[in-house]
């Protein structure tokens, strides 16, 4: 296969960046999106010049690291995969790509396609956890767990926080993965201990990043390369306002 | 050899754990808070050894190559964690797990620090729950198990195809709660490039910042090694792409000793290489040996019609199949450990029966249990395995069988390190894949998980109190000690002197060189004569990557060149040292295969009179040999076997 590429080329954050367009031959049909990217590097460090940075690192979908806006879709043309695992059959010989960073003010660039998730890591500072401690704790079949609440939280925990979510929200919202990570724990009796506190932690936390509100157009749980529901902001939601409540009844 | 002291309690096996714990030194928690603790790495060992020891007061300083603590590579362990609960009542205990790995580790592995991790697997599932890890779950509410290589009970918890993602997720949860509680403090996108030792012991590390270049000094009372495995020496594997073996290599030159670097795991069950082009391989994950049946054609002109594509797998005969591990090894057949599974693999396709375009491939087929269990079954227990499967090859695994073949996955050799889990360097303690301990010559499935949260969580507490409880009248470090400086001034030379080879060749040509050596002599199956060409090649190439590299761009910039760079030219050491490792083990034994020292029927044949030792090997010095020292095993609590599966 022979594309052209147009890539957003950014030398640092504070830098000004563009569109640059660049020209691959050869290109395997079964060789992933990364791999086609690596013959592009391998041509330019040739020719001398800076290779195109990008995030990747475990390549099999799982470690959350990769991002990219190709074609104008996170993760590009397929769905329920991450960029490591689009492969270059989904394209036709001859097409011109268009690969961006993902573009949301909480995420700044770092260089060219890499930006700082650093912000979702705050979130989960901020209540995305049980406060338990290693050691002392009950034995695991002590505490049963119905069949289908367990599964509703695996299907929640599945989230590798690569932040498609942000980038393709027209608001960039964290709702889904706030939303995610609360709805895991809101299905879990270990986590309804501190149910209340945590959505309301990691909610302000949300807010106060610089994310923006949900306006319920559902592109997050389109472009999610774990295919998560958007019920869980549904759930996050009840959880938020019951916690208000809560804590309304509580001042009164 | 004095330097080498296991330092194994007293007593007999079962006390041993709680002998040390009755005895160990402990720090009052006024004293916790003046002591500094580093963690390099932030996979499950890493994350759960940070977030113990802030929970128990220490001052952490937590390091990541990557964007965040959660993204590192123990996340891509698919199929689970073993436990000794005896949840299914199948017969299973303590005693049976300790046996089941020092057996599959092929009688390599030190007999206390296996029994103690057999010990504490059962806190591991505990621990995990709580956190709110959602393992699998029968109807009544309860856990779920399966079974993995090298088992005849279930043992295995596990959560659909991504329990490592769901550990470490609750490790890094773990983790993020006490980052921010101010208790440690996390570096992103860090580099480990040096150890620092002040009177000879470990005092700090320097790392570089890979988004400005910066190179930093961080000082503490200790230092924690969690920093994985070294499979990527051989450009090709499952690993990361980032995984790398330069924090321990770093250390084993100021001092540390290497052991059984040769011991490398060679998963049965990964997708076939395709192409040059090819940057990582992706593992199926064994799980699938549950209920899939590995074959190859029985007949050599249907295994060659196959590969010219004249013929499908499902044209050929149930007769005509050849379901060699069930012939070879009836008593686990399809779930016969990994290093056997390999080689049987291996011995199929040199033989002319592999299957693919290349022939380096054999059939995964679930015919038989979708016809058994239903193919709504079979989709709940692997979907999203036969879906990764599908993206990648086109493929679909419900219809037409899938094919693997063996990958570099694991690395059970590492730092060597006594009971307490400390190095020989004092102060300097190692975790999980890094360190040599507990898997022997070959680390059963679901065991890597459970070594990485045992020595994090309920391990290094411990051990690690009886370290400090003498360091508590030590002020902090500054950093700005010579000591930091100098090793500092080491390491921006060392990159300069990489920047300023201006050559011709990139990092990922001459790394996919030496992946080539390491495949061809020091991979699945090893001679004398291959191993002693791998050695001359690889310094071959080491001198070539010295005169021709070429990395673009500057220091002081995010520069992945550079990065890959300092990686392999560690990896091109590194190499070396394997080769020697394994021309010196002669005889075969777990993922060791000598092809001299094989029985009549091609199985693996151990030498336990000259060879029952763990090899550590001390640096010497750029261009001088090694030195390698012995610690012999003792087993006196087990007795020791031909390993046998059939």
């Amino acid at each position: 296969m022979d594309l052209t590429l147009k890539i957003w080329r950014q030398a640092n954050s504070q830098a000004k960046g563009k569109m640059v367009e660049y020209k691959v031959s050869n290109v395997s049909p079964d060789s992933s999106f990364f791999e086609m990217l690596d013959v592009l590097n391998q041509n330019l460090i040739e020719k001398g010049e800076d290779p195109v940075a990008f995030d990747h690192d475990c390549r099999e979908g799982i470690c959350g690291t990769c991002s990219l806006y190709i074609n104008g879709r996170a993760h590009g043309p397929d769905s329920g995969i991450t960029t490591c695992q689009l492969h270059m059959r989904k394209f036709k010989d001859g097409d011109t790509i268009y690969i961006e960073p993902w573009r949301a003010k909480p995420f700044p660039i770092i260089k060219d396609l890499i930006v700082n998730r650093g912000a979702f890591d705050e979130i989960i500072q901020a209540g995305g956890f049980v406060s338990v401690n290693t050691g002392g704790v009950p034995d695991a079949n002590a505490i049963p767990i119905p069949k289908p609440d367990a599964d509703l939280a695996m299907d929640a925990a599945a989230c590798i926080g690569c932040g498609a979510c942000v980038a393709t929200c027209k608001n960039a919202s964290a709702m889904l993965f706030v939303a995610a990570k609360v709805s895991q724990f809101a299905h879990l009796p270990q986590g309804k201990v501190e149910a209340s506190i945590r959505v309301q932690r990691m909610v302000a936390k949300m807010d106060e990043l610089g994310f923006g509100n949900c306006s319920n157009t559902y592109a997050c749980e389109a472009e999610c390369p774990k295919e998560i529901s958007v019920s869980h902001i549904a759930k996050m939601n009840r959880e938020f306002l019951f916690a208000k409540v809560a804590a309304q009844a509580n001042e009164k | 050899m004095t330097k080498l002291d296991a330092k194994i309690p007293e007593g007999p096996l079962t006390e041993k754990w709680t002998n040390y714990i009755d005895k160990q030194k402990l720090v009052n928690p006024a004293n916790k808070r003046k002591l500094d603790i580093i963690v390099v790495g932030t996979g499950l060992a890493g994350a759960s050894a940070a977030a113990s020891f802030a929970e128990l007061g220490y001052k952490v300083k937590a390091f990541c190559y990557q964007d965040s603590p959660r993204r590192a590579h123990s996340i891509a362990a698919q199929g689970g964690i073993n436990a000794a609960k005896n949840y299914p009542n199948d017969g299973d205990n303590i005693y049976r797990l300790f046996y089941d790995t020092i057996k599959g580790g092929d009688y390599r592995a030190r007999e206390a620090n296996v029994y103690r991790l057999a010990q504490v697997s059962n806190n591991i599932i505990d621990q995990c729950v709580a956190q709110g890890v959602p393992f699998a779950r029968e109807y009544g509410g309860l856990l779920d198990n399966r079974s993995f290589g090298g088992a005849q009970v279930s043992r295995t918890f596990y959560a659909r195809g991504q329990t490592g993602q769901q550990l470490l997720l609750g490790a890094y949860s773990a983790l993020a709660r006490q980052i921010g509680k101010g208790n440690v403090k996390m570096y992103t996108r860090r580099d480990m490039l040096d150890l620092v030792l002040v009177d000879g012991r470990a005092r700090g590390i320097i790392t570089r910042n890979l988004v400005n270049g910066e190179i930093e000094r961080h000082a503490a009372h200790t230092v924690v090694l969690a920093t994985g495995g070294y499979g990527n020496v051989f450009f090709l594997s499952t690993n990361a792409m980032g995984s790398n073996v330069t924090p321990v290599w770093a250390a084993y030159k100021k001092g540390a000793f290497f052991s059984n670097p040769c011991f490398v795991q060679i998963h049965p069950t990964c997708i076939p290489v395709h192409g040059d082009f090819q940057s990582k391989l992706t593992l199926m994950s064994e799980s699938l040996r549950n209920d899939g049946r590995i074959w190859v054609p029985k007949k050599l002109e249907d295994a060659e019609k196959i590969r010219k594509g004249q013929m499908k797998a499902k044209e050929i005969k149930e007769e005509d199949r050849d379901y060699y591990l069930e012939r070879r090894y009836p008593a686990f057949g399809n779930l016969v450990p990994r290093d056997v599974a390999s080689r049987a693999a291996k011995e199929r396709c040199d033989a002319g029966y592999g299957v693919g375009t290349t022939g380096l491939a054999v059939y995964l087929d679930f015919s038989e249990a979708i016809g058994r269990l239903g193919k709504n079954v079979v989709e709940a227990r692997y979907g999203n395995l036969f879906q990764m499967y599908e993206k990648i090859v086109d493929d679909n695994p419900y219809e037409t069988p899938m094919m693997i073949y063996p990958a570099i996955h694991y690395t059970m050799g590492g730092l060597w390190v006594d009971y307490e889990l400390m190095s020989n360097v004092n102060g300097l303690y190692v975790l999980g894949e890094a360190n040599f301990s507990d898997h022997g010559a070959n680390r059963l499935g679901a065991s890597a998980l459970m070594q990485g949260l045992a020595d994090g969580y309920f391990v290094i507490p411990n051990t690690i109190a009886n370290y400090l409880s003498d360091q508590i009248h030590v002020p902090r470090f500054t950093g700005n000690e010579p000591e930091f400086v100098q090793t500092a001034k080491e390491v921006q030379d060392r990159l300069d002197r990489l920047m300023n080879v201006k050559g011709n060749q990139s990092v990922d040509s001459i790394h996919k060189r030496l992946g080539h050596i390491m495949w061809d002599y020091v991979g699945m199956a090893r001679t004398a004569e291959g191993l002693k060409k791998a050695i001359s090649e690889i310094q071959t190439l080491r001198k070539e990557f010295w005169s021709d590299l070429k990395i673009p761009g500057n220091q002081n910039e995010y520069n992945p060149e550079l990065e890959k760079a300092h990686r392999v030219a560690d990896f091109l050491e590194l190499g070396e040292l394997m080769a020697r490792d394994a021309l010196i083990r002669e005889e075969s034994c777990g993922g060791h295969f000598r092809e001299e020292y094989q029985t009549e029927g091609g199985e693996a044949l151990r030498n336990d009179k000259d060879f029952m030792f763990v090899s550590a090997w001390e640096y010497k010095g750029e261009d001088q040999e090694p030195v390698l020292h012995k610690e012999s095993l003792k087993y006196e609590f087990i007795e020791v076997k031909v390993r046998n599966y059939k």
